[in-house]
């Protein structure tokens, strides 16, 4: 596994975002390429897990758009990711928050943590 | 064509230019050795033969210790054939991951993973009989008919039917080099290669 450790450590260059945590909500500034143009699209929502180690890292944001619920996946060290901003430090009792799948509204609220 | 023998160490991913995450496996290759050269005048074809992989001397026979003492080099564990090179090699000559380049396309060949006594539907893809309700039950992995009654009178040689899956060998073709790295002997392949890791695997270009 060391090689492959190896060339992760050589291949992927590590982003340098702030630390957080499921139940943070935060901000993606994400790159988007039309055409020959790029563009900054910011996405806002509660991170319900962070899975994997490494460069492979990833993180689930849910936001309610018009109603409906959408998750996002992004890799921590992609080079599409501009910046992550940490708007809300959340207070929970687990690591992945899949049960806000079920609730909506008032019930989907996340108390946030005194800083 | 040239090609190296490796050894699968395993899948990672890693991004490309575009931002596009992609799938990878690590392969060590190399450095090989020329352990014998084939010709037309006495084996009737020409070929080089490649060693790759240290082992002990203690290991090895005493007739393999005569065929590496001639190409001067020490006992190696996988000895593999090509047919086709592109450089005049001599004996004892070794071959590293030079030969390959970021973006060159090669066919990569392993022995896939042994799966056992498996059914027709994991061997063959077939899709079962009949459906899940209706009072079916039994069918759902079942092959189905092998073939017609008094005409032929018997099943066809091959009829596709259960048995022993896997430990075959397996070449994908066009895989992309991404990345080399002389120092440490490795090479990152997009995609997947077949075998399980540290199986031995064969690089052609």
């Amino acid at each position: 596994m060391d090689l492959v450790k190896f060339v992760e450590d050589q291949a992927v260059v590590r982003n340098e975002i702030p630390s957080f945590k499921s139940g943070d909500t935060v901000a993606v500034h994400y790159k988007i390429r039309e055409g020959n143009k790029e563009r900054v699209q910011l996405y806002q929502g509660v991170v319900i897990q962070r899975n994997g180690v490494g460069a492979n890292e990833t993180f689930t944001v849910r936001k309610m758009s018009n109603g409906v619920g959408v998750e996002r996946i992004f890799p921590i060290n992609s080079p599409n990711i501009e910046k992550v901003e940490v708007v809300n430090f959340g207070k929970v009792r687990r690591a992945k928050l899949f049960y806000l799948r079920e609730l909506t509204g008032k019930a989907a609220r996340i108390k946030s943590k005194r800083v | 064509m040239s090609g190296i023998i490796g050894k699968k160490v395993g899948m990672t991913s890693i991004f490309d230019a575009e931002g596009k995450n992609i799938p990878c496996t690590v392969i060590e290759a190399g450095p090989c050795v020329v352990t014998q050269l084939r010709t037309v005048e006495r084996d009737g074809y020409t070929a080089i033969q490649l060693a790759f992989d240290e082992k002990k001397e203690k290991n090895t026979t005493a007739a393999l210790k005569g065929h590496f003492a001639k190409a001067k080099t020490t006992p190696m564990r996988k000895l593999v054939e090509f047919k086709t090179f592109e450089d005049e090699k001599n004996l004892g000559d070794t071959v590293t991951v030079d030969i390959f380049a970021e973006g060159d396309f090669v066919d990569v060949v392993g022995t896939s993973k042994g799966k056992g006594f498996q059914g027709v539907v994991k061997r063959h893809g077939f899709s079962g009989v009949g459906g899940q309700t209706h009072g079916q039950h039994n069918r759902m992995r079942a092959p189905g008919s092998l073939g017609a009654s008094s005409w032929p009178s018997k099943v066809f040689k091959g009829m596709r039917m259960a048995g022993r899956t896997g430990g075959d060998r397996v070449k994908v073709q066009n895989l992309q080099v991404l990345k080399v790295y002389p120092e440490q002997n490795l090479l990152v392949i997009s995609g997947s290669v077949p075998g399980a890791k540290g199986s031995y695997v064969i690089v052609d270009k």
